[in-house]
């Protein structure tokens, strides 16, 4: 987790939390390279319908912006994949830009997959984790509930050690 | 407008066929409460993104979260465009309308 030290935003990661957050940039990364699928729901989540009942509208601001936006995000994710160590533990060290490449990007990625679970208003997220639990300990939806969580507490910490905006 | 009493009077001919008013509302952008979007991240991208106090930046972050959507900005369409555009570059899920 996040700690400031002066004027930078500091957290020392374990070998697999490394390995997670690479994933996970990776990800995203891949989502928005590989010819983007907009009936998938989580690209309608990531570039939304700038007017939702006037869809020719809609498309005339996506063909002028999208690509931009889509660059950003693909530039954000690649901020979290420079920081990392290669491999192993190790400590990331952000400076304002960088913490805030990191916030939007881990967002994204929060996004991508909240969407994938399904997570809901009224989604809790601990009982929804114990249910996987018992379900099957192994199973790809007990891994992704608890990135998705641990990525929450993630952005959380980054929050709280950034310096106040005056 | 409704409830006044109109003086009857003969309408004065106009030569001319009234146009329809131009539309004057203004623009605006509105931010939409979603399930994953931290309600501190909201915060921070309404301070960064709008230069709002923290504060101001709060009462709008738990308009969307309380009543669903809130109204983030106001004002000329294209500028109204550009501020959803960003926020969906913080994935925010944000729309234009008329006000």
């Amino acid at each position: 987790m996040f700690r400031r030290n002066g004027s930078t935003c500091v957290a020392t990661f374990a070998v697999d939390e490394v390995r997670v957050l690479r994933k996970v940039a990776g990800e995203v990364v891949g989502l928005l390279t590989d010819g983007m699928d907009h009936t998938d729901p989580v690209v309608s989540r990531l570039f939304p319908d700038i007017y939702p009942d006037r869809p020719d509208d809609s498309e005339e601001f996506r063909l002028y912006t999208e690509g931009e936006l889509k660059t950003g995000k693909i530039d954000q994710a690649g901020a979290i994949l420079a920081a990392l160590p290669d491999e192993g533990e190790g400590e990331v060290r952000l400076d304002g830009e960088a913490a805030e490449a990191w916030l939007r990007a881990i967002n994204d990625a929060r996004l991508a997959m909240g969407t994938r679970l399904d997570i809901q208003a009224d989604t809790d997220l601990g009982a929804e984790l114990d249910d996987a639990v018992l379900h099957d300990p192994g199973s790809s939806r007990v891994f992704q509930l608890s990135v998705y969580a641990y990525l929450g507490y993630l952005q959380e910490s980054l929050l709280n050690a950034l310096p106040e905006i005056e | 407008m409704v409830g006044m009493a109109l003086p009857q009077v003969a309408p004065i001919e106009s030569p001319e066929i009234e146009e329809a008013p131009a539309d004057d509302r203004p623009w605006v952008t509105i931010v939409w409460d979603d399930p994953v979007n931290l309600m501190s991240y909201v915060t921070w991208v309404f301070q960064k993104l709008f230069g709002y106090s923290k504060e101001k930046a709060e009462a709008l972050m738990l308009d969307v979260h309380t009543k669903g959507r809130a109204v983030v900005s106001s004002g000329a369409r294209e500028r109204m465009e550009m501020d959803a555009n960003q926020l969906h570059g913080y994935g925010l899920w944000a729309t234009v309308d008329r006000d």
